[in-house]
């Protein structure tokens, strides 16, 4: 099977670019334990009854995974830089076997990223029932798919030198207004574009497991908006991009 | 697909980008089992050409079919195996993996380890892609080209990174395909490459075809062979009038004629002085066939339209 051939050569390739890999999965954990260790023992962050470290776990978790899908279209502009996107376009490869292996490999580095937080959560007394674990991961993967399509598509129109800055400002901006770094107010302008963002509902798929919110058709509306939204221009993107870089 | 099929039908094709007409309009068929050398000096038009026969760009006019059918047809059917002119290979992965990794996209690839045996990448098989020499490394995407094991291979100027032995061992093995009735389409601006591997060559310039034949007809066309013999009394100008000599001259004991028709040159030479010796016909290098071809073109009657001067050539710049 040559699609899931592909996909195999991609997963050892990002495992084997150990900074990549490292820098990936260790940033968020080191923000981590810098914002939340501290605050341990607040268990009432900025009146919301939450935990600390349950509420930056959860932060840090969207921060993290965020970036790392992003982070996928940086390499996929590294490999058009380098003419192998028109190799590719000159093998059987189908578009949608190739897509597949950059979406696939953008979740393994995600569920990673949420695993080794997990761990740092529980390790500064974050304590969930099994339930709401699963429940609460499973939401969080499912924010993630308009990520990595949107990944994908911005490393098929922007080049190595100008995604460096578009990710890293794109992910600060999203995560600021997503409410990553501090709760978002519950009404006011913040509140309504926040509601309109991916980040938002990446943050909010975790208050499912904080108890009491449940998650609204307004979520899954915004989700599956800028899911197709970004899946039309990552194939766009793709289709398109068959010129000399 | 017959042995005799056509493998690639072009015709009237064109591309520009912005105001530079990079292909104007051509013209050619390459049937299964050819070996066809697409030559030309840079900015000719073939990279363009190899380009739309790929399926990597559209044409503004004109078709292309691959075996049939559309280039992205054919790509999709693993049909083509192809070398681009440009492009580094993706890091993190050994030179084998690499290869089996292209391999495992195709229907029916050449067994991995055959592919690195042809190219003479077994040694390294192991290494990393990032740490190859500019020489290793081209022959790294020639064998990303080969174990396709496509019928149809398009290469854009598979030798310009390679060194002398590296040259001669492409050439052996890309003899070794053509053998096993591959199509094979090369770009080269190597004017003695496509003299000596070639079954027949187009010459491109200024995005036209100027020729297109047996490189040895190529060089007809321009009538350039020369005779060398040692004839130490002959008179310079009685050998000048002789049929099919256009010019002499002597050098030491030795006269040299240029000839339109060296064959009608050496029976009136032999006839008039059947004491000639040390008898040499040699055939002019391509490479000045290439530059009267070349040339003539540029002042043709069909250099753009009006308030497009085409370049002069050796110009560059389409």
């Amino acid at each position: 099977m040559s699609a899931l051939s592909y996909t195999r050569y991609e997963l050892l390739r990002t495992f084997r670019n150990r900074r990549f890999f490292l820098l990936s999965l260790g940033f968020p954990l080191v923000l981590y334990f810098l914002i939340a260790g501290p605050q341990r023992n607040n268990h009432n962050l900025a009146g919301t009854g939450i935990d600390a470290p349950l509420y930056y776990m959860i932060g840090m978790v969207s921060f993290g995974t965020m970036s790392g899908m992003l982070s996928s279209g940086a390499r996929i502009a590294a490999e058009r830089a380098v003419g192998w996107n028109r190799q590719l376009r000159i093998s059987p490869l189908s578009t949608r076997a190739y897509l597949r292996a950059k979406v696939l490999t953008a979740y393994m580095m995600a569920l990673l990223t949420i695993l080794a937080l997990y761990i740092s959560g529980a390790a500064l007394g974050v304590s969930l029932s099994a339930s709401d674990w699963l429940q609460m991961t499973v939401l969080i993967l499912v924010c993630l798919i308009p990520f990595a399509a949107l990944g994908i598509a911005v490393g098929h129109m922007l080049t190595p030198d100008s995604i460096g800055p578009a990710v890293g400002g794109g992910v600060a901006l999203l995560a600021f207004l997503g409410g990553t770094w501090f709760p978002i107010p519950s009404h006011g302008f913040l509140h309504v574009v926040g509601q309109l963002l991916p980040s938002y509902w990446l943050v909010q798929a975790s208050h499912v497991a904080l108890g009491g919110h449940p998650w609204p058709a307004k979520a899954w509306i915004v989700i599956a908006a800028w899911t197709a939204v970004f899946t039309v221009l990552a194939r766009r993107a793709y289709r398109h991009d068959t010129g000399r870089v | 697909m017959s042995a005799s099929g056509s493998a690639i039908e072009v015709s009237a094709l064109r591309k520009s980008y912005g105001d530079v007409r990079a292909v104007r309009g051509i013209d050619v068929a390459i049937s299964a089992g050819e070996t066809v050398a697409l030559l030309g000096p840079n900015g000719a038009g073939k990279s363009t050409t190899i380009d739309m026969i790929l399926g990597l760009s559209q044409p503004d006019g004109g078709t292309v079919s691959v075996f049939g059918g559309t280039p992205s047809a054919a790509v999709d059917a693993g049909q083509v195996g192809a070398m681009l002119q440009t492009g580094a290979l993706i890091r993190d992965l050994s030179v084998g993996e690499l290869v089996a990794m292209v391999a495992s996209l195709y229907p029916a690839p050449l067994d991995v380890a055959e592919a690195l045996e042809l190219t003479g990448l077994s040694e390294i098989a192991g290494q990393r892609t990032q740490k190859l020499s500019g020489g290793q490394t081209q022959r790294v995407r020639f064998a990303v080209a080969l174990v396709s094991d496509a019928k149809l291979l398009v290469l854009d100027e598979p030798t310009v990174a390679m060194d002398v032995e590296g040259r001669r061992s492409f050439w052996a093995t890309m003899r070794e395909l053509a053998a096993r009735g591959k199509t094979i389409l090369f770009a080269t601006h190597y004017l003695e490459e496509a003299d000596a591997y070639a079954d027949r060559a187009v010459l491109m310039a200024h995005g036209q075809i100027v020729a297109d034949g047996p490189p040895t007809e190529i060089k007809a066309m321009v009538g350039t062979r020369t005779i060398r013999a040692t004839l130490p009394r002959a008179d310079l100008d009685a050998l000048a009038g002789l049929p099919g000599v256009s010019g002499a001259e002597r050098r030491g004991e030795a006269i040299v004629l240029s000839c339109t028709d060296s064959d009608a040159a050496i029976r009136a030479l032999l006839g008039a002085h059947p004491d000639a010796r040390d008898i040499e016909i040699a055939a002019a290098g391509l490479e000045e066939a290439f530059l009267q071809l070349t040339a003539d073109d540029a002042e043709g009657p069909e250099a753009g339209p009006a308030g497009s001067p085409t370049a002069p050539f050796p110009g560059v710049g389409l």
